[in-house]
């Protein structure tokens, strides 16, 4: 393949007296935002060590020395070392092993919950100002009703009542991403408005296209790149807030265990042995910065307004 | 624009009841304060378990909707925000937490703001310069960081320091000592300053790394603007520029953060209040719901949303003061 290719229409100016051939071809559009994306370097770390993050959580078990749930008899509290990279916990556990396996969880959790409420966002946000009227007001006063009520100790108090077992953590999602998608929905709405308003969505329209279809097809394609920075710092988001609620015993349940669940767990013997805690703690924020440089990364390699400098 | 704002408080309360309705329902369905009572040993006799659980009005064999209306009744007709499964008073127990909150988030949530505006507003005329990058490469550490690892963080660390000079310089268990304190002048206002510097610190830091990101951009846009170039154009010294035509315009939607998250502070130190142990409203929140308190929990959420609503009213006031745009039209 080569670096670029020509765009399918070539810029030629009727009247002009020689057909204008640009100096360097034109890019397409793709191409484009790949240049700017990569021209950030903080972006492109933040890929890279997020990369390497997914790899570890998921073949950790085979390239790490210890294994999760592998107890090291004889080595109790021990602070970070060669045979334990991390440490070991009071009862001989490898930290570095426990922090990985913590770190899948929070991962999978991130992404789902993410894709879900800007899933949700989207269709909620598009159809309210595609379809307008009544059913636009019912969804702004729901969303208006939704940011008034502190989401943290409503999730508390249905994780707590909600199922145990190995699957409880699939409830958690749900609700970190019940609790999240409002104030993306509203944005979703407000740049739904103005492509509404094209004339291509009028044409559609008038071929018959049925409105769901017309939502999916026109409507928001036309809004991707908003909703895949949304994604981005919605994992983020999703992570923290997973985190947060792990922190207090509420989010992710034992036998199952998160960067949150690490972290508490960890706080509680920070004067004796404070590598269990700092493990996690450092993951978590490494990676919530590697997902955050990484969406502003998209932000400004996908906004054409953006002045995030150099040339296409 | 009074009738607009009448109309908009309107709108909020009726929003708030039905949100609070919502979370009552949510917290009697959900929560079972009769576990408390049945795992008692000796055990209570079933009779005398549904009397004090017919007392708080949190018993699953009462109706919902009769439990409901008792509910309301109490807290329209007597102010009565019920009582704990143990028969506390829920309402004394919030008003007494609301001042710890406030004492514990006043002093970090304004410099927080101080610090976040002036140093976006300082990054964003210096871009891409040195201290500007390294000043962002900062803010974005610790966006990242959530205030439990900041708070836990700041304790290690503060241990070291005590440690290092001999003496409890740094103290984290709460508001202030209990026993005897040295007898010297001031020793008490000493005692309590020793008690605030790091979750004062924690609440600073967080409130700063928000308000840095946000003031860096809108001051960005601002001075990229026409009328600030016009300014400087016709004249105008740059410090004059930058301060009355780009930093006032680019502090309007700061107006609207601000508000908003003076609200949201009451409840939303938890973290610090647990790792600081402070008992105010955040960490009663959480300790209802592990207590199976169903008025506790209805009466913080209650709270939790009165304050973003005063919020939102603050910002919608703050908006209609600051932008010429809505205040003339």
């Amino acid at each position: 393949m080569t670096d670029f290719r020509i765009v399918e229409e070539p810029e030629i100016l009727e009247g002009s007296p020689t057909p204008i051939t640009p100096a360097s071809k034109r890019l397409t559009r793709g191409q484009l935002v790949r240049r700017r994306f990569f021209r950030n370097r903080g972006a492109v770390v933040g890929l890279i060590i997020i990369g390497l993050l997914v790899f570890l959580a998921l073949f950790g078990g085979y390239v790490l020395p210890w294994r999760f749930d592998q107890r090291d008899t004889g080595a109790y509290y021990k602070p970070p070392s060669v045979r334990h990279w991390f440490g070991t916990t009071q009862a001989g556990f490898d930290v570095l092993a426990m922090t990985i396996r913590g770190l899948g969880k929070s991962l999978v959790i991130g992404f789902l919950v993410a894709i879900i409420q800007t899933t949700m966002a989207a269709l909620i946000g598009s159809s309210a100002a595609y379809i307008g009227g009544w059913y636009e007001k019912a969804w702004l006063w729901v969303i208006d009703l939704m940011l008034v009520l502190p989401s943290f100790f409503l999730i508390a108090i249905v994780s707590r009542g909600g199922p145990r077992g190995s699957y409880a953590w699939l409830l958690l999602v749900v609700l970190l991403a019940a609790f999240g998608w409002q104030l993306s929905a509203r944005v979703v709405r407000s740049l739904s408005m103005s492509v509404k308003e094209r004339e291509y969505v009028a044409a559609a329209r008038f071929m018959g296209l049925s409105t769901p279809r017309l939502l999916v097809r026109h409507i928001v394609p036309n809004i991707a790149s908003m909703l895949i920075v949304d994604v981005c710092l919605g994992v983020g988001y999703a992570i923290l807030g997973e985190a947060g609620l792990s922190y207090f015993g509420y989010g992710v349940q034992a036998p199952d265990t998160s960067l949150g669940t690490l972290i508490s767990e960890g706080a509680l013997s920070t004067t004796i042995a404070p590598w269990i805690f700092l493990a996690p703690a450092s993951l978590l924020v490494l990676l919530v910065m590697c997902v955050n440089a990484l969406g502003d990364g998209l932000r400004d390699a996908l906004d054409p307004t953006s002045i995030s400098g150099g040339q296409a | 624009m009074v009738k607009y704002l009448l109309l908009r408080i309107a709108n909020y309360a009726v929003l708030l009841f039905i949100a609070v309705s919502l979370a009552w329902v949510l917290a009697q369905t959900q929560l079972h304060p009769r576990q408390l009572f049945e795992v008692r040993n000796p055990p209570l006799d079933p009779q005398s378990i549904e009397n004090i659980l017919r007392a708080a009005n949190v018993s699953d064999q009462v109706p919902l909707w009769d439990r409901y209306v008792t509910w309301l009744k109490g807290i329209f007709l007597h102010w009565d925000w019920g009582s704990t499964p143990g028969g506390a008073d829920v309402g004394e127990e919030i008003s007494r937490r609301i001042w710890v909150s406030f004492r514990l988030v006043t002093i970090g949530w304004l410099l927080g703001t101080f610090l976040g505006v002036a140093i976006g507003a300082w990054t964003a005329v210096r871009q891409y310069k040195i201290s500007d990058r390294v000043i962002t490469a900062i803010v974005l550490l610790l966006v990242a960081t959530p205030s439990y690892v900041t708070g836990e963080v700041s304790k290690m660390v503060a241990t070291v320091i005590n440690k290092q000079v001999g003496f409890q310089l740094f103290l984290f268990l709460g508001e202030k000592s209990t026993g005897t304190l040295p007898d010297y002048p001031l020793a008490e206002l000493v005692d309590r300053v020793q008690h605030m510097v790091l979750p004062t610190l924690v609440l600073t830091l967080f409130g700063l790394a928000g308000l840095q990101r946000l003031q860096r951009g809108l001051m960005l846009d601002a001075l990229g603007s026409d009328f600030v170039r016009t300014a400087r154009a016709k004249g105008l010294r740059e410090n004059k520029a930058v301060m009355k035509h780009a930093l006032r315009t680019a502090l309007i939607p700061t107006g609207t953060y601000f508000a908003f998250q003076a609200a949201s502070l009451f409840v939303g130190a938890t973290y610090t209040e647990r790792i600081f142990a402070f008992q105010g409203m955040g960490i009663y929140g959480v300790d209802t719901i592990s207590k199976q308190n169903i008025n506790g929990v209805v009466a913080v959420t209650a709270f939790g949303g009165l304050c973003y609503l005063i919020g939102a009213i603050l910002a919608d006031i703050m908006v209609a003061f600051l932008d010429p745009r809505v205040r003339l039209s």
